[in-house]
């Protein structure tokens, strides 16, 4: 018998010969791929310059406010610099990240498939991003956009004499990407599972993977309509938010924020599926209250729906209308809550490894949970009056969204690099980056929290004087965080060729893409696998590994 | 001096701001307690359960359910209770006192200007009496800004097609930060000003010096200017509806639903008279959309307002004691 098995753990050292890697060669074989493991590459590399990018701005604005004069650069270039920073993280880094990547990569090998339900909609997909990342790059280069990358109206259709249509015409693109790659992961999710994979023995990355792909197809086609609806004003002059053309701008944000919030939930859900399944491995335990997790995604994903005018609350809606978007937000934070407690309590007599992406999703968990309780800060009415549109919000979304989804992000492409490349990283290098990751991290923006609280208000090019200590202590932080980010494109990199073979499954972790070689076959499985067991089933592996010890 | 320099805590100058303050610290309090006991649990169990050789495999443990149903209802209570206490900060703020002193504020690119009831204008500076409510209706005369007053602990969007109000009660004399907190374009970082919070003898000295008229009675003079008042006369015998006793009543309309005459339906009235055309009158009102700036606009309010409290004179009650120093 040579079906795969769960528990044949650590006892296959040598990778396959053939792997999607070499299967076949030239880079036609790579920009016409179907095999969704070689898109999950280029979006790897795509992300990862964009990241770069985006990254190249922030540095630039921290430098920017190391003094409260506004002297590295005009406010024009200082509006455009914060503008595309937020731009290019948010559509093209942080939306497609993980579920492009390691979703990609990761959901057919963890169902026992041998490919996405639609390879060459997959390929579309990495097409339309690359088309909007394109033409977001030509609108850098061509002197950028500065209307803040919410693009609020009148001041995007009347008042700015930038790259707005440019600009919303890529994030419109990039709508499209994302909807095919949330229909495609639904499809498959549903259809393509292997045999005796029901869905309470899916891994909860995959149960993260669709509620987030939910949200993606039935949030994004409303930021399609949106960014029309300002394209056609800008360009037209038919007046949607414009007021000297009869149009409300309060209107424009409800409608951005329709999509936006959800948004957030796209950015951050498959980071919390990341997050249960290190959890998993590197506790060698399930997750406690599984359920009840896969299903906080799903309401998470639902809820998430019904909280967006939480933005508005100084913007101009009703005291009634407040009260009611304040009351659902509040609700949203407890599925997020719980998962937070049951990761927690899943350490509970555990075997705790303190390896590389452990260290990453410890880091995460608390991060996010600072994220997640300063919301709390913001959905009390009367504080948000105070805080909203300051300091204070730029580190709470960043806590959710660098903190929350990059450091996530960093734990997974760990976890699974040996499987994605059939290598091991330097354990050493990786532990050192997470480090300062983590210490760059607090201090880039905790500092933030108390700027906001004092008065600094976001997208302020300059400053009055006694908020510079502060600021200096974050541009100090940026500067660590930044050697914390670029330590893994080269370490990383350079694992390729020189890192230890990883073996099929070098971590003792219990799940379908670890029962088959590293790197994969072009087919993934070479025989399909029929799944016995359920989720995280360690003790199952414990008898397992007690019985070959036997033999 | 030293502190001075580097605060960690905004001053407290208004009435709100004890309030604010209230929740942000039991805010933190709960939430720091919360974090810093899940940091330490995450810490205390990773360490206690690290993997050794004697602990390769996690021991076969579920802890109770009973744990599950706990973090659900505890969050939801205490976060409805949070809910509780943001809202009704939220409503006070939302209250504006009936013996607030009115002003008038527009941002433009990239300036905020004021304009006291009595006449005076200020750019980028409001001087305001201490221990007095202080009602500020704004609008903008291009893209959206927000006024917002950190000391005072209170900020509103301003925007370009409505007027809006926001409120606050300054507690001591000094000089206080206004920015703007809404991203309005290169020089956003530079719409900034200060509040100058006087004692009231100071301000009304401060009233006294330079005057233009009070607002409501350029409001009028505009009212001519415009040729307003060849169709709304005193008397019924106008084109147009009598506006005097107008503001703050109910208004029927051509299509028999009625509005309150307030701030908005006012602006509306003359910038789109077509939209709600009053019962009983033809809509042969102009527009004068881009004809009336907002600064005249304002005046123009004031005007209507004045003769609205049903007390005639086109002047609006100047703040006590200001009468005698007034020309
Ligand atoms: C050509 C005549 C005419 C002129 C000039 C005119 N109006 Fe009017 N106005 C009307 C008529 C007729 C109505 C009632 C029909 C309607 O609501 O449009 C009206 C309605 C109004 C109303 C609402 C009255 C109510 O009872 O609800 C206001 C306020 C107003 N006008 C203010 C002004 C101001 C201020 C100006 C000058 C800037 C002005 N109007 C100029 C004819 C005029
Ligand atoms: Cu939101
Ligand atoms: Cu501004």
């Amino acid at each position: 018998m040579t079906t795969a098995t769960l528990h044949d753990v650590r006892l296959s050292g040598a990778a396959s010969d053939r792997n999607y890697f070499n299967d076949e060669y030239g880079a036609l074989s790579w920009f016409l791929t179907k095999d969704h493991k070689r898109i999950a590459i280029l979006y790897l590399i795509s992300v990862s310059v964009l990241f770069v990018i985006g990254g190249f701005f922030a540095m630039m604005m921290r430098i920017e406010l190391l003094t409260p004069e506004g002297d590295l650069l005009t406010s024009d270039t200082y509006n455009k610099f914060f503008t595309m920073h937020g731009v290019v993280m948010i559509f093209f880094f942080l939306i497609p990240v993980i579920p492009a990547v390691l979703g990609n990569f990761l959901l057919p090998l963890q169902i026992g498939a041998k490919d996405l339900a639609f390879p060459k909609i997959n390929l579309l997909s990495w097409y339309l991003y690359m088309l909007a990342a394109g033409i977001g790059l030509i609108v850098i280069v061509t002197g950028g956009v500065d209307t803040g990358w919410t693009f609020y109206t009148p001041f995007s259709t009347q008042y700015s004499n930038t790259h707005v249509f440019g600009t919303t015409f890529a994030g419109f693109i990039a709508g499209f990407s994302s909807i095919l790659t949330g229909l495609n992961f639904i499809v498959t999710i549903h259809r393509m599972r292997a045999p005796g994979l029901t869905w309470y023995r899916l891994p909860l990355f995959v149960w993260a993977l669709y509620a987030t792909s939910i949200v993606m197809l039935l949030a994004t086609p409303v930021l399609a309509i949106t960014l029309v609806m300002l394209m056609i004003e800008r360009t037209v002059g038919v007046g949607f938010f414009d007021p000297a053309l009869g149009g409300d701008p309060v209107l424009y944000q409800h409608m951005f924020w329709f999509y936006s919030h959800p948004a957030v939930y796209i950015m951050i859900l498959p980071a919390m599926g990341v997050a249960s399944d290190v959890v998993a491995a590197f506790t060698r335990k399930k997750i406690f209250g599984y359920r009840f997790v896969a299903f906080s995604s799903l309401a998470i994903a639902f809820l998430g729906f019904l909280v967006w005018a939480h933005h508005l609350f100084v913007a101009g809606i009703s005291v009634y209308s407040a009260m009611i978007f304040a009351f659902l937000t509040f609700f949203v934070a407890v599925p997020s809550a719980i998962k937070v407690f049951n990761w927690t309590a899943t350490l509970y007599k555990a075997s705790v490894s303190w390896q590389t992406p452990m260290l990453y999703i410890m880091g995460f968990i608390g991060l996010f949970t600072i994220g997640g309780v300063t919301g709390l800060f913001l959905a009390s009415l009367g504080l948000d009056i105070h805080v909203t549109d300051t300091y204070f919000v730029v580190a709470h979304f960043h806590y959710v969204m660098v903190g929350g989804t990059v450091m996530a992000y960093l734990a997974g492409i760990h976890y699974w690099w040996p499987k994605i490349t059939g290598r091991m990283y330097p354990e050493w290098w990786a532990r050192l980056a997470a480090l300062l990751v983590f210490v760059g991290f607090n201090l880039t923006f905790f500092p933030q929290f108390i700027l906001g609280y004092v008065g600094m208000p976001r997208r302020y090019h300059a400053y009055a004087p006694e908020f510079q200590v502060l600021n200096v202590l974050s541009t100090a932080g940026a500067s660590v965080l930044a050697v914390g980010y670029m330590l893994p494109i080269f370490y990383l990199i350079w694992s390729i060729w020189n890192g230890r073979p990883a073996g099929k499954n070098p971590w003792g972790a219990v799940g379908l893409e670890w029962t088959t070689s590293s790197p994969p076959p072009k087919e993934n499985f070479h025989e399909t696998p029929v799944v016995t067991w359920e989720a995280y089933d360690y003790p199952g592996m414990m008898k397992a590994m007690g019985e070959t010890q036997h033999v | 001096m030293m502190v001075a320099d580097f605060p960690l805590w905004p001053e407290q100058a208004s009435t709100f701001a004890k309030d604010v303050d209230a929740l942000y610290i039991f805010l933190i309090i709960l939430t720091g307690t919360v974090s810093v006991g899940i940091f330490l649990t995450i810490f205390g169990l990773a360490i206690k359960y690290r993997r050794r050789p004697d602990n390769e495999l996690a021991q076969d443990y579920e802890p109770p359910k009973i744990l599950e149903v706990t973090w659900i209802v505890v969050p939801t209570i205490i976060f409805m209770g949070l809910f509780v206490w943001g809202s009704w900060l939220y409503f006070h703020l939302a209250r504006v006192p009936d013996d607030a002193l009115d002003i008038y504020a527009t941002g433009k690119q990239w300036m905020w200007k004021f304009q006291h009831p009595t006449g005076q204008r200020e750019i980028n500076t409001l001087h305001v009496p201490v221990n007095r409510p202080i009602k500020i209706t704004m609008a903008s005369e291009d893209v959206i800004h927000s006024l917002f007053f950190p000391y005072f602990r209170t900020k509103m969007d301003v925007l370009p097609n409505r007027y809006r109000s926001m409120w606050f009660q300054a507690t001591k004399t000094g000089r206080f930060h206004i920015f703007c907190a809404e991203y309005c374009g290169t020089l956003h970082s530079g719409m900034i000003g200060w509040v100058e919070v006087m004692e009231p003898t100071e301000y009304q000295k401060w009233l006294a010096g330079g005057s233009e008229g009070s607002m409501a009675s350029q409001g009028e003079q505009l009212f001519q200017k415009y040729a307003c008042n060849t169709c709304h006369t005193n008397d019924a015998t106008g084109r147009g509806p009598v506006l005097a006793g107008l503001y703050g009543k109910d208004v029927t309309l051509s299509n028999d639903t009625t509005v309150k005459a307030d701030d908005n339906y006012i602006r509306e009235s003359i910038l789109n008279p077509q939209a709600k055309v009053v019962k009983g009158f033809n809509p042969i009102m102009p527009t004068f959309q881009g004809q009336v700036s907002e600064d005249d606009m304002m005046k123009l309010l004031a005007y209507v307002k004045s003769i609205g409290q049903n007390t005639a004179p086109a002047t609006t009650p100047a703040p006590a004691g200001a009468k005698g120093t007034n020309p």
